[in-house]
This record gives structure tokens, C-alpha cells and sequence, in this order.
């Protein structure tokens, strides 16, 4: 072996109409190593990877594969060169079964255009047990856990024979349990002489699992670091360009008043199947009680029945003494409440709206918004540019549309409005999913502002780390129940990580 | 900023290209079918502006459609496709002669009562279809076609049982109830141009006005944009679907109202669709669903409708050219997305330069 590169990418320069999304950014990953591509939204690693992957041609540099120059046209020449990507948002077909989404586009023939699916199902599973991927090569995807979806993803790219991994943000959608799953596979990968390049913005990840991490901030190569010399701060200060603080500054709190009383409410999802069972919480002004668990143990429904938007089937909720339990949307906002919603494109944004009257969105029709029936836009812009000076939303203009601004200060826009309309009571659901450090740097301070001018604050989050960092009480919800609440300054993650799990058989084990 | 103002200017020059294209191509089939384009095109635009006479019957012609398109834009902002604008029309126009012929009461009251009646009738046509989106999640496409046959045999049934005054048709309505004008027809060599004209236009103004100015057009183009949020924000989704299918309805209805109180002054037998409530979805797509782009569309709409008949005097093309074009029309103004592709080629390339 001449070369001490498995990938070069030499000064790749990359531009779109108005602005370069790549500068001079150069990625030099070794044979057998996992390194990390880290950047904040819209650096440029998704850029840098499609050209890597033959989606985009770069304007000037230079590509090496294995120490030969290359030109990667499309991505059909990139699977030839054994490059696979695991993308972020998976590339399935939820009815096909696992085997039959991996042979997809190379389909072993048995002769008259049958499919082999008998061999298929044997080479799939020799695969997934020779990296540990536990996979059942005959389980429909609808069927299975979001960590299995993946773990078919990866082995999507083994049997096409890859062996340099593109991982783009593997971890969102996965629950801690199913991550240390994945640390384990990826380890496996290089055991068996797997290259991989992990696209990410979470520095833990890093610190644990990545050899080296090249840095990239605003399309420009920042250097390349080894990771056993780098610190959590080290990093964030190369990915952001100035310090960061990780821990959470607060006074402790002093809690008053409840503001919000949960009594025995029962919520059913959209299948009518009992997503709330029995749950029992009390919030008060002056705390933040964090909503610690696991996706999908029914933290989503028990928000949207909070704030109106689902009704409850049985039980009570009490905001500020009045039972809201059967208000619709507006009336449990003029009850005082503000809601950061779990996903701003769905819920949070009219991303076609500008950002001004994305800002006006709850209190438009309020005067003096609207008088009269008319809106006066003279007004609602002067509030949102207020708004957009006080909580420094990143913003050309307010008549922007909301569409073009970044996630991070598309939710520091609607952190201005909920915060703004001075609630009693805040509710925020992942507040900082899929931001970068200096905007969950920026949403924790505002959390915790809002709890010291005595708010009650209820952080829903999938983020361990965030429910520890910002909550003065936690509440941890498993299976629709509140099944204890621990003070922060008292626990851990291990203790959490526990509580979260309930006992519950681990999802995603293969059938047997 | 740049990229606000570049987004701007396609927004206008798809269609102008598109419009282009069609022409290019009608040149093409003209060519083939063995006429002279230039000579086809010219009798087409001398039978648009030519006479004065053909330009009232331009105008005429156009004023229907500018409420039709309207009808479309209106619950398309509200993320609603409204097929039914036929139906509207036709019972928005049935509607007004009714309270045109029956009534006899000073023109001050009948004029806008009758307009009133068609809006009303149409709205309630609109809003059958919305009340069944908004409660049972009916589908408005398919209810809205079906209302369309409903409105046609239902007005046709009334007419032949009860209101047939001649051959096919009802009695004139009263002169109280017409929006016929003197001034007007002789302006334009009598032409049937009428009063509807400037209706129209003030209904482009108000279309825009209630859309981009008032509290109610904020919460529809809100849950025309995106339903979840509209609702997380506390805005009655369902109340706003009701509410858009109807005012959409009732702009269908004023422009049936249009055609019986203005340009026939009856009501007829409608032995088929009269396409003009079909053609709004045209106007409405070219004009991309705004006031002014509506009224320019319903412009070229109507002096091809009117100029095809110059066409086959004058330069011996078959009208149905003229059909050809305006499907052609609405083919590249679909195909929008080829031509803002090849446009932010051409831009790119000469950025490079």
C-alpha cells in the first residue's frame, strides 16, 4: 500500500449562484480510521460530501481515491469506487421487507427475470452477521424500530461492497440505547477494515468514537485536529469561532405558585391506541421541570393535549387554577400559555409567510394588529423588527420569507414570539432539535431568564444531557406515565438512563 | 436581496415565455397545415383591436373570466382546487336572471339585488363542497365536479319546466336588473360591452384586498400555506375552509351574474358546460392567483376567443387553432418548473462570465 489515504479531497472549492458553499476545504481520511466532518447547519458537510459523492462537480480541487485521481461524475461512479452513504433521512420503502429494500437496483436474477430473493436473504444475512448488525433480513420495514431502519441502511451500502462510509448525522433519530448500538457497528466496521466519515455537530460523538475531525465553518476549511488531543471546548471553539459555554449558568430556583396541574390524563394518539396513561405533574412558576424518556413513550401526545391541539379522553388540566382541558388552541394561548413546538416546519413556521408575520402568528388578530378586520401591517412589522433586535434573530430583512432563514434562527423566531407574549407558562419541546451549539447556547439562557422572572417552564426533551443541563426538577415519563421525579442536582445519566428504560425489553431485537 | 428580485422576475417571465412558446408553437401547426402564420397571427390581433367593436367584445368577453379566475385564485391561496367555478357560475347567473325577470322594483335596488342573488347562489355552491371538506374530509375536487353537473340539469330543468319563454330560453330580464350600457355599446361600434366590465375590476380589488389586507385573507392564505400551524396558532381551519370555498363560489356567481345580467339578459338551456368557469382554472394558473395577473390573463383569454373568429375570415385558420394555443398555453405555464430550470441556466452561466 503507496498511499497513506484511503479519501484526499485537495482544496475543493464549490459555489452556488450567490454564494460558495465550499472554500478551499480540504478532507484527508486514512484507511481504517472514522473521521469526523464537523460544522455547524449549513457550513458546508453536506456540500462537501455530495461532491465526494458525485451529486455535485466541484468548481477547482482535486479528488483521490485510494492514492489515484479521480473524477466522480455521478453517484454510480462513486458506488464503483466502494464510497456508500447512510443518509440522515433514510431511503426506504416502508412496505418492502429489509432484503428486498437492500437487492433494490441490483437485483440478483434466478433466470426469466425471477428474483433470487432465497440467495438475497442469505448474502443479507451473512452480511448483518458479520458486522453485528442483528438485522432480520425478512422484516418489513413499517415493522421495525428506527434503529434497525438504519442498521438496513448500512447494510445496504456493505452488500453493494462499500468500504468507505459516509454516515450523514446518524444519531437524531435514535434513542441512547440504539446509539451505543451504533458506536459498537461502527467499530466493527473498522475492525474489518471499513474506512468511515461521520457527518456531524455533536462533539460526544466525536470525543467517543472518531479518530481524527476536520473542521469547517461557513464553507471554509478550519484544519484537521486529531481527537485525542481535542476537548469538547477545543472543538466547539473551532466549529463556532469563539468560546462556548457548555455548562448552564443558573442561581437555584425558587418555585412559587403551580402554575400547571396534570391530574390523571389520559391522551389517545392518532390510532386510538392510549399514549397518556394515568399521567400525574405539577409545574410552578419559578422551575423548569424537564420531561425526560424516549421517544415515543408519549411525550408528544401529552404536549399537544396541553396546549389544545389534541383532546384529551379522561383526566383534568389546570393552567393558573382554570381547567383548560377542553380549550382549543387560542383559548389555552390567552390562558397565558406559550409553546415551542416539537417541530417548527410543521407546527411552528408558515414558512411562506414572512418572518415578520411569522412573529405575529398567535397575536395578529389582536389590536392593534388588526383593527377593524384590516390588518396593519405598519404596526406588525415595527413589533417583529423589535422582536428580531431583541432576540438577535439573524435576519436580511423582517419581510423576509421564513423559508430562507436558518433552522436556528427560524426557532429564535419563535422563541420570540411565545416568550414575548409573556406567558404564565412555557412549554418547549425539543427546543433545540437539530440546532448548533451557539443556538442551544442562546435557547437554554432564554429558558432559564424566563424561569428567573418567574415563569413555570416544561422542557420536553429527547436530549439526556439537555434535561440535565437546564431542568430543576425531572419528571421521567415511560410508557404515559410519570414514573418518578428526581431533582437535577441529585441525579445523573445513568440514574435517567434507568428510569427512561423502565425495564422495558429493548426494542429493534431481531425475531426469533 | 439579489435572489428576492431574481425570484420576482420569473415569477413574470414564465408566463410571458410560456405564452411565447405557445405561439412559436401554433406558428408550427400552422405552418404544417399549410397557412401563412404571420398572416394567421396578424388577423388574430386586428380581430382583438382591429375595430373597436371587437375590442368591446374583448372586453366583454373577459369579464366573465376575470371572475372565474378569481374563483380559482381565491380558494387555490386557501390550498383548495375549486373545479366546481362552472357550477357556481351557471347557478350564480341562473340566479340573478331569476331575480331579474320576477322582481319589478326601482333600478337602485334590483340592479344590486340581482348581482347579490347570483353571489349568493354561488357561494351556497361553494360552500356545500367546503362544509363537506371541512366535516367529513371530502375530497373538494371530486364534490365540486359533481356539483357541476348538479347546477347544470338542475338550472336546465327549472328553465324548461317553468321559465321557457323562447326556443331554449327564459324571458329578457327587466331593464331595472340589466348592467347594459348605452354609452358604452356605441363607444364601441355596439359591441355588447356592458357596466360588468368595471364590476370586474373592482373585483380584482377586492380579491386583493381581502387576501393581503384583512385579518380573514391572513388566517386563509395561513391555512392555505400550512394547516398544522394554523391551527397551532389557534385559527378555526375548518371555519376558514367553509369560508374560502364560499367567498370563492360568490366571485363564480357575481361572474355568472355577469353574463346573464350584462352581455345575454336571460338565461338559457345549457345544452353543455359553458367552459368559461373551466377556463378560470387557466386564467388563474397564467395570472399566477394574483389580481393583476388575473386581469391581464383574462385579457389574452378573451382576445383569443374573440380574435379566432378573424382567423378564419381573414387568414382562412381554423378557430380550433386558437384552442390548440390556449391548451398550449397552459401546457408551458404547467411546465413552469422546465423553463425557471433552463432560466437559472442561462442566469448562472452569464454570472460566470
Amino acid at each position: 500500500m503507496d498511499h497513506e489515504y484511503v479519501i484526499e479531497m485537495n482544496n475543493i472549492r464549490k459555489e452556488f449562484p450567490g454564494i460558495v458553499a465550499n472554500d478551499n476545504i480540504t478532507l484527508q481520511v486514512k484507511q481504517g480510521e472514522i473521521h469526523a466532518l464537523l460544522g455547524e447547519n449549513g457550513a458546508g458537510k453536506s456540500t462537501l460530501m455530495n461532491v465526494l459523492f458525485g451529486l455535485y462537480q466541484p468548481e477547482a480541487g482535486q479528488i483521490r481515491v485510494r492514492g489515484e485521481d479521480v473524477s466522480i461524475t455521478d453517484p454510480n461512479v462513486a458506488n464503483r469506487l466502494g464510497i456508500g452513504m447512510v443518509h440522515q433521512h433514510f431511503m426506504l420503502v416502508q412496505n418492502f421487507t429489509v432484503t428486498e429494500n437492500i437487492i433494490l437496483g441490483s437485483e440478483p436474477t434466478a433466470g426469466a427475470g425471477t428474483i433470487n430473493l432465497k440467495k438475497a436473504e442469505k448474502d443479507v444475512k451473512e452480511i448483518s452477521d458479520r458486522y453485528g448488525l442483528r438485522v432480520d433480513p425478512k422484516a418489513k420495514i413499517e415493522d421495525i424500530s428506527v434503529g434497525m431502519q438504519q442498521r438496513a441502511e448500512i447494510l445496504k451500502t456493505l452488500y453493494r461492497g462499500a468500504d468507505i462510509l459516509i454516515f450523514d448525522e446518524p444519531t437524531g433519530a435514535l434513542t441512547p440505547p440504539e446509539i451505543k448500538e451504533l458506536i459498537q457497528i461502527m467499530n466493527n466496521l473498522i475492525g474489518e477494515g471499513k474506512s468511515i466519515i461521520l457527518i456531524t455537530h455533536k462533539l460526544k460523538e466525536i470525543l467517543e468514537v472518531c479518530d481524527r475531525c476536520t473542521v469547517i465553518r461557513r464553507g471554509v476549511g478550519i484544519g484537521t485536529v486529531d481527537v485525542a488531543d481535542s476537548t469538547e471546548t477545543s472543538l466547539a471553539e473551532m466549529m463556532v469561532g469563539r468560546e462556548v459555554s457548555f455548562e448552564v449558568e443558573k442561581e437555584p430556583y425558587q418555585p412559587k405558585e403551580t402554575v400547571l396541574s396534570i391530574k390523571d390524563l389520559y391522551v389517545e394518539d392518532s390510532r386510538g391506541v392510549d399514549a397518556v396513561e394515568g399521567l400525574n405533574l405539577d409545574v410552578r412558576e419559578g422551575e423548569i421541570v424537564g420531561v425526560a424518556g424516549v421517544d415515543g413513550n408519549g411525550q408528544t401526545e401529552l404536549v399537544e393535549a396541553l396546549t389544545g391541539l389534541r383532546q384529551a379522553k379522561k383526566g383534568t388540566i389546570h393552567i393558573s387554577g382554570e381547567n383548560t382541558t377542553s380549550f382549543k388552541p387560542r383559548r389555552v394561548t390567552q390562558t397565558g400559555v406559550g409553546h415551542i413546538p416539537q417541530d417548527r416546519h410543521k407546527h411552528g413556521l408558515v414558512l411562506d409567510f414572512t418572518i415578520g408575520e411569522n412573529m405575529l402568528l398567535q397575536t395578529y388578530y389582536e389590536h392593534p394588529f388588526t383593527k377593524n378586520g384590516i390588518l396593519n401591517y405598519n404596526t406588525i412589522y415595527e413589533k417583529a423588527k423589535e422582536l428580531i433586535e431583541e432576540f438577535d434573530v439573524r435576519t436580511p430583512h423582517e419581510k423576509t420569507m421564513a423559508r430562507a432563514l436558518s433552522g436556528g434562527n427560524q426557532q429564535k423566531a419563535i422563541i420570540a414570539r411565545e416568550v414575548d407574549r409573556s406567558p404564565k407558562l412555557l412549554i418547549a419541546a425539543q427546543p433545540t432539535r437539530g440546532l448548533d451549539v451557539g443556538a442551544i447556547e442562546f435557547i437554554h439562557k432564554k429558558l432559564i431568564e424566563e424561569r428567573d422572572k418567574g415563569r413555570g417552564i416544561l422542557l420536553v426533551s429527547l436530549e439526556l444531557e439537555e434535561v440535565l443541563n437546564v431542568s430543576d426538577r425531572i419528571a421521567v415519563i415511560y410508557e404515559g406515565e410519570i414514573v418518578d421525579i428526581v431533582e437535577a442536582s441529585e441525579t445523573n445519566e445513568q440514574e435517567l438512563g434507568l428510569l427512561m428504560a423502565g425495564g422495558k425489553k429493548e426494542e429493534g431485537e431481531p425475531a426469533t | 436581496m439579489s435572489d428576492m428580485i431574481r425570484g420576482r422576475l420569473m415569477n413574470i417571465l414564465i408566463p410571458l415565455i410560456a405564452i411565447f412558446l405557445a405561439f412559436l408553437a401554433g406558428a408550427v401547426i400552422m405552418l404544417f397545415s399549410g397557412n401563412d402564420p404571420i398572416q394567421g397571427y396578424a388577423a388574430l390581433i386586428s380581430g382583438v383591436v382591429g375595430e373597436p367593436y371587437d375590442f368591446g367584445e374583448t372586453l366583454m368577453r373577459m369579464t366573465p373570466l376575470i371572475f372565474s379566475g378569481l374563483a380559482v385564485a381565491f380558494a387555490f391561496r386557501t390550498g383548495l382546487l375549486n373545479i366546481g367555478v362552472e357550477g357556481q357560475l351557471i347557478v350564480g347567473w341562473f340566479t340573478s336572471v331569476f331575480v331579474g325577470l320576477i322582481i319589478d322594483v326601482p333600478m337602485i335596488i334590483h340592479l344590486p339585488l340581482a348581482i347579490a342573488a347570483g353571489a349568493l347562489a354561488g357561494a351556497l355552491w361553494g360552500f356545500v363542497p367546503g362544509i363537506l371538506k371541512a366535516k367529513f374530509e371530502v375530497h373538494e375536487v371530486i364534490v365540486t365536479i359533481m356539483m357541476n353537473y348538479i347546477a347544470m340539469h338542475v338550472v336546465n330543468s327549472i328553465i324548461r319546466g317553468q321559465l321557457l319563454e323562447s326556443g331554449q330560453r327564459t324571458g329578457f330580464i327587466n331593464p331595472s336588473a340589466s348592467l347594459e350600457s348605452q354609452f358604452l355599446s356605441e363607444l364601441t361600434q355596439f359591441s355588447r360591452l356592458h357596466w360588468g366590465f368595471f364590476i370586474a375590476i373592482g373585483a380584482c380589488i377586492v380579491m386583493w384586498f381581502i387576501l393581503w389586507k384583512t385579518k380573514r385573507g391572513f388566517e386563509l392564505r395561513s391555512v392555505g400555506y400550512n394547516k398544522n400551524a394554523s391551527l397551532y396558532a389557534g385559527m378555526n381551519v375548518k371555519g376558514n375552509i367553509v369560508a374560502s370555498m364560499s367567498i370563492s363560489g360568490a366571485f363564480a356567481g357575481v361572474g355568472g351574474a355577469m353574463v346573464g345580467l350584462g352581455t345575454y339578459q336571460y338565461a338559457n338551456i345549457l345544452p353543455s358546460f359553458t367552459n368559461i368557469g373551466f377556463d378560470g382554472i387557466a386564467v388563474a394558473l397564467l395570472g399566477a392567483s394574483t389580481s393583476l395577473g388575473i386581469f391581464l390573463a383574462a385579457f389574452l383569454f378573451g382576445g383569443l376567443q374573440q380574435g379566432a373568429n378573424m382567423m378564419q375570415a381573414g387568414a382562412g385558420v381554423a378557430p380550433e387553432l386558437v384552442e390548440i394555443i390556449i391548451a398550449l398555453i397552459i401546457f408551458f405555464v404547467a411546465s413552469g418548473y422546465i423553463i425557471r430550470w433552463a432560466l437559472g441556466r442561462m442566469f448562472s452561466k452569464k454570472e460566470e462570465k
